[in-house]
């Protein structure tokens, strides 16, 4: 018998309240499975279950909030018996704070579905006046949580689920993530349910003092040139249609995969005294949101991964982040963060460490200046200024140093990562 | 030396004073309205004052007194009836409906019926079910008649001189519990008119439209909400037909939400007309269904606690709005 518990989705979460569940006892769940919606200060996160068989009772209902680590559901394993109590009664679950909008008990139709006229009826109850407000602001009804009465949508609930839409959509999703860009389409991504800007900005707060008042950073920088890495890129986008083609981005995190194997002292977390490397390569990928706000999902297995892959990762990231459809174990298992500024970025970053990772690493614009060549001639290079955020307590310059050089020589050798 | 209070009664008394002095063509007529003071005391002191030529005790019989009126008034003069309770009006409702209603429209304009009727309304004095009741809503429906309901000591003082110049039949609402009601006239306010429906207490949370005897526990209830946050507006009907629209929908159309408060029973009321105005009018700014504290649909129970439970109050007024803002709690 396993529980599933209210995972710890980052080091400030000390609670999170079940938005819905995506299981219903007897369903067979494997691990990795996405089982429930929970909301945090940083939005509403799908949760992936770690435990292997049968959901065998939900323990929280709809609307509970639950500090991190309490049960959530038992999972029977494969082969287990089921408990008796269980097996006779249906799951007890406790009355929902709020009602989900959703009526999860209807019967899906088998039947196609009935004509717009007739299924409106059936879909959450909005106020006349919220009905014209969403409309006026582009918000989709379906996803937006209602507190009125019975649960009816109104107009405040639609002018905050366009605020937290509006900020949430971050950089358009090819470019690195980077500054806002003012162009990035505003309120018509669909908003993530019950996702507040204020509680992500106390979020930020919060992990950011806890890194400046513990961690004691030390700070490196190099600039890298990026003609050869360019060069590459154009020759492989030649024949790619623009949505496959590779950015910049791209290589900045591929070149930070391979040097951290070489230097992985810098890829884990600081706990309890103690430096603890990380179970792969998860390269946290800061993004920034509009309005205010960041979030830092990962990548898995950055280093062993091609780079046509890593890209389609890379923009699949930044589609979820803006619609609110973040897994449970990309939020909470990187091992080191990058923030690339892209190119309307400054020159370079002094970056601030996500705890309890031990490490970050920056990137500026690509900005052309003048360089000296092999030959000792002055030319104009594009080239990237690349920096190191460390912990002291886990390593001393003369590792930091070599992970900037690495990430140097990798990308000067973009073909043969 | 602080002003002199008045009482809501002081104020209706004053009122019929004033129009007895003013205009030698007013009197006042009805059931012991002369040698007994009126049933509600309105009216004492006024046949020593007047006379029995102008404040005339009439037979028991509505039908009889209001059709005397009737025909005074279109012979010219300016009658003011009183009729006990709303609840004996009833006997007289084919003169108000049949006669005082449509004889200007019948006649092609020749005859005016410049006559004011007053009666008492409502509950909460245990007087039962045949003097407690509240049908001003029934005499809101007939067109041909303007309904008014003073809920405040100015509109009792000051709502009598224009409803007897209106050369068509007026009826007044004085609500039982309201003369006893006691306060400082304001002395700024030396008339009022009787077309409009009035703020009396701004809000930008919900719209509380009210009128007559509920107006006091509806200001109560405004006042409980805004100590936990809710800013209720409160709308003061005063005249019942016509009804004042653009007080109301432009009330609603700010604040979004609307609790109807009336003393009438629910089914075919003043209150679902008012509901219906707003839904026809104002849906698209709606952003929380309507909603109504009326009495409950029994005949008024004598018992007191049965009569309480069934009228609105201050409590299940607020109650009814934190519904609507505060369905969580």
């Amino acid at each position: 018998m396993g529980l599933f518990r209210m995972p710890s989705l980052g080091a400030d979460m000390e609670a999170g309240t079940l938005v819905e569940w995506l299981v219903k006892p007897g369903d067979t769940v494997r691990r990795g499975q996405v089982v429930a919606v929970v909301e945090t200060q940083k939005g509403a996160i799908e949760v992936e279950c770690f435990e292997e068989g049968a959901v065998e009772e939900l323990l929280l209902a709809p609307g509970q909030k639950v500090p991190v680590e309490t049960p959530m559901a038992r999972i029977r394993a494969p082969g287990e018996a089921p408990t008796p109590a269980a097996a006779a009664a249906p799951p007890p679950l406790a009355e929902p704070v709020a009602a989900p909008t959703e009526a999860p008990t209807v019967p899906k139709p088998t039947a196609p579905p009935p004509p717009p006229s007739l299924a409106a009826g059936a879909g959450p109850k909005v106020s006349p006046a919220a009905r014209r407000r969403a409309l006026e602001l582009g918000v989709p009804l379906d996803r937006i949580h209602g507190t009125g009465p019975d649960g009816a949508i109104t107009v405040a609930d639609v002018e905050a689920a366009a605020r937290g839409a509006a900020a949430e959509a971050p950089t358009p999703a090819p470019a690195p993530a980077g500054p806002a860009s003012p162009t990035a389409e505003p309120a018509r991504a669909a908003p993530r349910r019950g996702f507040d800007p204020a509680e992500m900005r106390k979020a930020i707060a919060a992990a950011m003092s806890r890194s400046k008042r513990e961690i004691p950073h030390y700070y490196l920088a190099s600039t890298v040139e990026m003609a050869r890495p360019l060069a590459y890129l154009e020759t492989v986008n030649r024949d790619r249609p623009p949505p496959e083609r590779l950015l910049p981005a791209v290589l900045l995190l591929k070149a930070t995969a391979l040097a951290l194997r070489e230097v992985p002292e810098l890829n884990g977390f600081w706990v309890e005294g103690g430096f603890r490397p990380g179970p792969g390569i998860h390269l946290g990928w800061a993004i920034s949101l509009r309005g205010g706000g960041l979030v830092a999902p990962a990548i898995h297995d950055v280093d062993k991964r091609p780079l046509s892959e890593l890209m389609a990762a890379l923009r699949d990231l930044v589609q979820r982040a803006r619609t609110g459809g973040l897994r449970s174990s990309e939020l909470a298992d990187a091992t080191l963060t990058i923030t690339s500024l892209g190119e309307r970025g400054a020159e370079a970053v002094l970056p601030v460490i996500y705890p309890p990772q031990v490490a970050m690493v920056g990137f500026g614009a690509i900005v052309t200046r003048p360089w000296v060549d092999d030959e000792g001639g002055l030319v104009a290079r594009p080239v990237v200024q690349v920096s190191l955020a460390a912990d002291h307590r886990a390593s001393d310059g003369h590792l930091g140093s070599r992970l900037l050089a690495a990430i140097d020589d990798h990308l000067q050798r973009p073909e043969s990562p | 030396m602080s002003a002199p209070t008045t009482t809501y009664r002081e104020c209706c008394k004053q009122a019929i004073r004033a129009a007895l002095l003013a205009d030698p063509s007013v009197f006042l007529m009805g059931e012991d309205v002369g040698r007994y003071g009126g049933c509600y005391a309105v009216s004492k002191g006024l046949l020593d004052e007047f006379g029995p030529e102008r404040i005339r005790d009439t037979p028991l019989s509505e039908s009889a007194f209001v059709g005397a009126g009737i025909g005074a008034a279109i012979a010219g003069m300016r009658p003011i009836v009183e009729i006990m309770t709303v609840n004996f009006s009833l006997l007289a409702l084919d003169q108000i409906l049949n006669n005082a209603a449509t004889i200007p429209h019948m006649s092609g304009g020749q005859f005016a019926i410049p006559l004011v009727i007053r009666m008492a309304t409502g509950g909460g004095r245990q007087l039962a079910a045949q003097h407690s009741h509240s049908l001003e809503g029934w005499y809101a429906h007939i067109p041909g008649l303007r309904i008014l309901a003073p809920a405040t000591l100015e509109d009792a003082r000051y709502m009598l001189a224009p409803a007897l110049l209106d050369p068509n039949p007026v009826l007044i609402f004085e609500h039982i519990m309201l003369y006893n009601l006691e306060g400082l006239l304001d002395p700024a306010v030396t008339s009022v008119d009787i077309e409009h429906a009035a703020v009396r207490r701004p809000g930008r949370d919900v719209t509380l439209v009210t009128y007559g005897g509920s107006l006091p526990e509806t200001l109560a209830a405004a006042e409980a909400l805004a100590g936990e946050g809710i800013e209720a507006e409160v709308i003061d009907l005063r005249v019942l037909r016509p009804l004042d629209e653009a007080t109301i929908l432009g009330s609603v159309r700010r604040t979004r939400r609307c609790v109807i408060v009336d003393e009438g029973w629910r089914s075919g009321s003043l209150s679902a007309e008012i509901g219906m105005r707003i839904a026809e009018q104002a849906f698209y700014e709606l952003d929380a269904p309507l909603r109504r504290v009326c009495s409950a649909e029994v005949p008024m129970p004598y018992a007191g606690h049965l009569e309480r439970a069934a009228l609105p109050n201050r409590e299940r007024i607020a109650a009814a709005v934190r519904a609507l803002l505060r369905p969580g709690s």
